[in-house]
């Protein structure tokens, strides 16, 4: 996995985000074994507890669980993956329509723009 | 029981105070950085936890013990400056610690050489500047200490091995042990803190968890540093 880090938010946050687009891509697919917190902070290059926090994050949404002896797992479970694909998708929507009216485009002009993007006419 | 505690700590060289009043408890499992610009006390609080100074008020406990032999035994020590004799090679050193501290892990020890591509049979002194300060790092962070005392420990090397060294500290994570770290790159150690400690004047100005500091603020603790420290 490729890890990058911005400034304006904590790394717990960014890893949950970073480690949610890898299971919902398929990157990780569903039921994949998860490498340690240890083996895993170090490939990201964070603080363990950061690690940490990010997996019980990731647990209690429900898109990893871990076996008590056996480590931890990416969920099975497709209509949980679908719904957090779902919940990424809404929230880059939104970024970017904030980003569009911040530029001046109305709503209508928007889906226009998209529209003609799409038929390669932009 | 903290790792390492200081109330009302306070030092004075001649007539200028290098700490006053100074209260920092750090406990197991953190990796805490310890930030402030120049002449603010960092390097003096961690040789009055070596115990190479002594304090002019105040305490200051390692594991609950005053500096002096049994602190010493628990806890691992790389200074600002170079502290090994310069004639002797890698390997000897290894020997030398081994001698030294019971808590001495000598297979990590070769394993960090082999890893940076360290000759043991190579003297210090012929070494350049970045591997004898490789070679130092290796020795202090190779013993299983309660407390690491890291002065300064990425200052002195390339971008490549200061992210080995970086992976190094969390490697050895050990939730027993607490590790201090003094650095001025505060860009690179912070993805690896727990907690920033900000020292201004030989005072505790903000002691805080790094993910809280950047929720609360919404930057990182380097740009922190910059708006708090603007000269």
């Amino acid at each position: 996995m490729k890890w990058k880090f911005s400034s304006d938010a904590p790394i717990y946050t960014q890893l949950v985000q970073q480690i949610q687009t890898s299971i919902v891509s398929g990157a990780l697919p569903p039921g994949e074994r998860l490498p340690s917190v240890r083996d895993l902070a170090t490939e990201a290059g964070v603080n363990p507890n950061t690690m940490q926090r990010a997996m019980t994050e990731l647990e209690r949404d429900g898109l990893v669980h871990s076996q008590r002896t056996a480590g931890r797992f990416v969920t099975e479970d497709k209509t949980r993956i679908d719904e957090a694909k779902r919940r990424c998708a809404s929230q880059q929507i939104q970024s970017f329509l904030e980003k569009m009216e911040q530029l001046g485009y109305s709503r209508c002009e928007i889906l226009l723009l998209v529209e003609q993007h799409m038929k390669g006419e932009c | 029981m903290p790792v390492l505690e200081c109330t009302g700590l306070g030092k004075k060289y001649g007539r200028v105070n290098a700490l006053e009043g100074l209260d920092l408890s750090i406990e197991p499992g953190r990796i805490v950085g310890l930030l402030g610009p120049n002449g603010s006390g960092k390097t003096t609080l961690i040789k009055l936890a070596c115990g190479l100074l002594t304090p002019s008020a105040g305490q200051i406990r390692v594991c609950g013990q005053a500096p002096g032999p049994k602190a010493c035994a628990q806890l691992s020590y790389l200074p600002e400056r170079m502290a090994v004799q310069s004639w002797m090679t890698a390997g000897q050193l290894l020997d030398f610690y081994q001698d030294f501290y019971a808590d001495f892990r000598r297979d990590a020890a070769q394993q960090m050489l082999a890893d940076l591509g360290l000759d043991p049979k190579k003297k210090i002194q012929q070494m350049s500047k970045g591997s004898r300060e490789k070679v130092q790092l290796i020795l202090v962070m190779s013993r299983a200490a309660k407390l690491y005392l890291l002065d300064e420990p990425i200052g002195g090397v390339d971008p490549a091995t200061r992210d080995y060294i970086l992976s190094t500290i969390i490697g050895n994570y050990n939730p027993e042990a607490a590790v201090l770290i003094s650095t001025h790159l505060i860009a690179d150690v912070e993805k690896i803190l727990d907690e920033a400690v900000f020292l201004k004047e030989g005072r505790v100005l903000l002691h805080s968890e790094v993910d809280a500091l950047r929720e609360e603020k919404g930057m990182s603790v380097d740009e922190l540093f910059r708006e708090v420290f603007r000269c």
